[in-house]
């Protein structure tokens, strides 16, 4: 049997990784791990990870990394890079962590213009936790809380985190929307935000819609249906904001 | 790092100043803070220095985040350091516990103010309870409580090699008044004092080539298995019992004779003094104990002043409803001395208060 | 000298601050124990000031104290806030020209003094010395620290407006005198005593 090809980022020991089959976590850190290889930035990256399917991460790369609480990945990596600004901070968290219980340090962070790099996966539940509803759950969605699908008279529209991180963020921030079933464009995106930090200009922030069939309870085909004709259409895809310049993606 | 005070030198300033300076002098780099009263001056101080010393700040968006703050610059190899106090203390347990997991030399001061809830922002003792054994977890802290702007300097300096000693996180706990009031202390350099200070070394961001000269550092403290965690705590629970002879410390008094011992901490350990004194004065065999790591607790020492001394009972005074009280309760567990209580939660406790009631208990 | 307790108390903007900052400085320099805790947090907000000092040539015990053994109140408000801190021990001292009735004042005292510094200043000085007129009397009172240091401590403290303005610099020494004057001549009085 011949081994896919792994980054060299890649922490092999810990392959293969623990995400469910059809996850789309796979797919986004195989395309950190491969802009880590590009910007020869191995040696020089601090991964954190946050409470959700994101701690299962927690040495799936041959980087320094550490684990945190549910949403204080953010604090961690602001404090890692306040103290050590050579270092590259990758703060990696679910929508949940994000955007609900971190919600306040992510804000702030935007504000402050750390210069961190922040991914954000949006799969539409708390994974971890037995698909609960989370901030981007999609207005009529079922999940574990909203039996009945979300009624947002009761719990409000999803969070549109890059719209509101660009709306709170300076020039020199990096913002995008990049999803799993486009995989370029996703590199693209992480690498952008990554070498955005390289550059010292500013907060970076790529939320990445991803796939979770084991809580959507979604065959293949279903679950690419939901993440391309539901999620993409209800979550523009693209870059808000880059500070690199055209010529530079 | 350039000397911060030199010559020493005495000066009258308030606790949370006193704070700053010692920070400075035992060489700490990096302070995140969130303001709330009685703390508030400590980050005031210490952003007016810091600068001069090359030493950094940032002023979080709550206390979550500056005790998460500090865990990662710690994490980064920096001698970082907080402060809070009240509802602070209350939300920086959860990465206080971090720290405890995951063995980081965490320092924070905590200026202990009333409670429950908002409570007031004056004074209490009302925060053992939690600064000895909150989180979720049990308790492996070393917790110092100080009673004098001197001991304020002193701890401060001590707990920051405390904590990179044996990477426990640490608390120098005093209390508003103590953080408010202006007292007379000397400040000096450690190094004069032939005390040397513990250097901080990193976890992540380490010198070298990953695959080539060294492995990565996967850090975490959330386990698959129950046996795994088990595992982690029994060695934590090991070291901490090992750590605790040599760094539990206690001051005590007039014990040989005592027919009754006086028990207190903090700033209330300044009456029980005074008080011990009259009630010699006044034929009354009174002694004085007094626990300054309440975590871990002068236990043997605490035991062996009762078994000393023959003493038929105890009183603990304390200004809060019972803390300092249960921590040595089951600290004592065992003794059958009776343990009397004067209990003034939120208010301060004058040598009159203590005469008074060891008074009417003899 | 033995242990001295002062509460001193006024509204925001009186200067009560000011003075046991400079009273604990004097002492603190005459290398006596001293212990100052300002009032602070809510009451801080329009509420009225407090300063607590304590002066000793003995190491001092507990920061705070329940009573005092000399009570200054410098406004009306000042009298109600500040009745907890006086007992059979206590010198209570309250402005003359407050409007209150005679059990507004404090049930025990060992002595209550009506001083008239509120009307002296203003007739004699000028009003923004007020404060130090009542320094100048809590120092009569007490004798917390000699005339001399509280003199010297007075003036590195206030240095900056002094050399802004040097006649303030004499007006502050007047108003230093006219508070130990007044002092001295409400002890020759007696006072209200009704301990």
């Amino acid at each position: 049997m011949v081994a896919p090809a792994m980054p060299k980022s890649w922490y092999v020991p810990s392959k293969p990784h623990k995400f469910c089959p059809g996850c789309g976590h796979g797919i986004t850190l195989k395309a950190l791990g491969e802009a880590i290889d590009e910007l020869d930035i191995q040696n020089k990256v601090v991964f954190g990870c946050d409470i959700g399917c994101s701690l299962l991460a927690w040495n799936f790369f041959a980087c320094d990394s550490t684990q945190t609480h549910h949403g204080r990945t953010t604090p961690v990596m602001v404090g890692i890079k306040r103290a050590r600004p050579e270092l590259i901070c990758v703060g990696y968290m679910g929508d949940g962590g994000g955007y609900s219980i971190g919600s306040q340090h992510l804000l702030n962070s935007a504000v402050r213009n750390e210069k961190i790099t922040v991914i954000l996966i949006n799969n539409t539940n708390y994974g971890m936790t037995g698909g609960q509803m989370a901030p981007t759950t999609l207005p009529g969605q079922i999940t574990e809380t909203t039996p009945y699908g979300r009624d947002v008279e009761v719990t409000g529209y999803p969070t549109k985190g890059p719209e509101f991180i660009a709306e709170i963020t300076p020039e020199n921030a990096y913002v995008a929307r990049a999803t799993v079933s486009k995989y370029k464009q996703l590199k693209r995106f992480i690498k952008n935000a990554l070498r955005n930090q390289e550059q010292g200009n500013g907060f970076s922030f790529v939320e990445v819609l991803s796939t979770c069939p084991t809580n959507w309870r979604t065959s293949a085909e279903q679950t690419w249906h939901f993440l391309e004709d539901k999620m993409e259409k209800y979550f523009p895809i693209g870059e808000l904001k880059n500070p690199l310049g055209k010529g530079e993606k | 790092m350039q000397k911060v005070v030199g010559d020493p030198r005495k000066a009258f300033i308030t606790g949370n100043e006193a704070v700053a300076w010692a920070a400075l002098a035992a060489k700490a780099e990096i302070m995140f803070g969130y303001p709330i009263t009685p703390q508030n001056e400590v980050m005031h101080y210490w952003t007016r220095l810091a600068p001069k010393y090359n030493r950094k700040f940032l002023q979080t968006e709550d206390e979550l985040s500056a005790g998460f703050t500090t865990c990662g610059a710690i994490q980064a190899g920096k001698k970082a350091f907080t402060a809070t106090a009240g509802p602070g203390n209350v939300l920086m347990q959860e990465p206080f516990g971090m720290a405890e997991a995951m063995r980081l030399p965490l320092l924070a001061v905590i200026q202990q103010r009333g409670g429950p809830s908002s409570g007031t922002v004056v004074y209490s003792q009302q925060e053992v309870t939690l600064t000895t054994f909150g989180g979720n977890g049990e308790g492996h802290r070393i917790v110092y409580s100080t009673s004098s702007h001197q001991e304020i300097f002193d701890y401060v300096i001590k707990g920051f090699n405390t904590a990179w000693k044996y990477r426990f996180p640490v608390f120098v706990l005093g209390d508003g008044y103590q953080a408010k009031m202006r007292e007379p202390l000397e400040m000096y350099d450690p190094e004069d004092r032939g005390i040397e200070m513990v250097k901080p070394y990193a976890l992540v961001g380490l010198d070298g080539r990953i695959g080539e000269t060294r492995e990565p550092q996967h850090l975490c403290n959330i386990y698959s298995l129950e046996e795994e965690l088990y595992e982690v705590v029994l060695k934590i629970a090991g070291d901490y019992d090992a750590m605790t002879p040599e760094v539990v410390e206690y001051e005590e008094k007039e014990c040989e004779d005592a027919d009754i011992i006086v028990v207190s901490h903090g700033v209330v350990s300044r009456a029980a003094d005074d008080a011990v004194k009259i009630l010699r004065s006044q034929g009354i065999k009174a002694g004085y104990f007094r626990p300054i790591t309440l975590r871990p607790f002068p236990q043997k020492q605490l035991r062996e002043a009762l078994a000393k001394s023959g003493a038929g009972k105890i009183l603990i005074a304390e200004s809060s409803y019972g803390q300092l009280e249960r921590l040595t309760k089951q600290e004592l567990y065992g003794e059958t001395v009776p343990i009397k209580s004067l209990l003034m939660p939120g208010v301060g406790i004058v040598d009159s208060d203590i005469v008074n009631k060891v008074k009417s208990i003899m | 000298m033995s242990l001295i307790r002062v509460a001193l108390a006024g509204e925001g903007g009186q200067g009560v601050q000011v003075v046991a900052e400079i009273l604990t400085e004097a002492a603190y320099n005459e290398k006596k124990h001293t212990i100052y805790i300002p009032n602070f947090g809510l009451e801080q907000r329009g509420g009225v000031s407090v300063a607590f000092m304590q002066v000793s040539d003995e190491k001092i015990g507990a920061p705070k104290f329940h009573k005092a053994d000399i009570v200054v109140a410098l406004s009306e408000r000042a009298v109600s806030r500040t009745l907890q801190y006086s007992d059979e021990n206590t010198v209570y001292v309250y402005d003359s020209s407050f409007n209150i009735s005679p059990d507004e004042l404090p049930k025990k005292a060992k002595k209550i003094i009506s001083l008239p510094a509120v009307e002296a200043t203003k007739k004699e000085l000028h009003p923004r010395v007020f404060n130090i007129v009542v320094m100048g009397a809590v120092l009569e009172f007490t004798k917390m620290v000699s005339f001399e240091m509280a003199k010297e401590a007075l003036i590195s403290k206030l240095a900056y407006k002094f050399e802004k303005d040097p006649k303030l610099k004499e007006l502050n020494f007047k108003a230093l005198e006219l508070g130990k004057e007044l002092a001295e001549q409400s002890l020759q009085e007696g006072g209200a005593g009704n301990g």
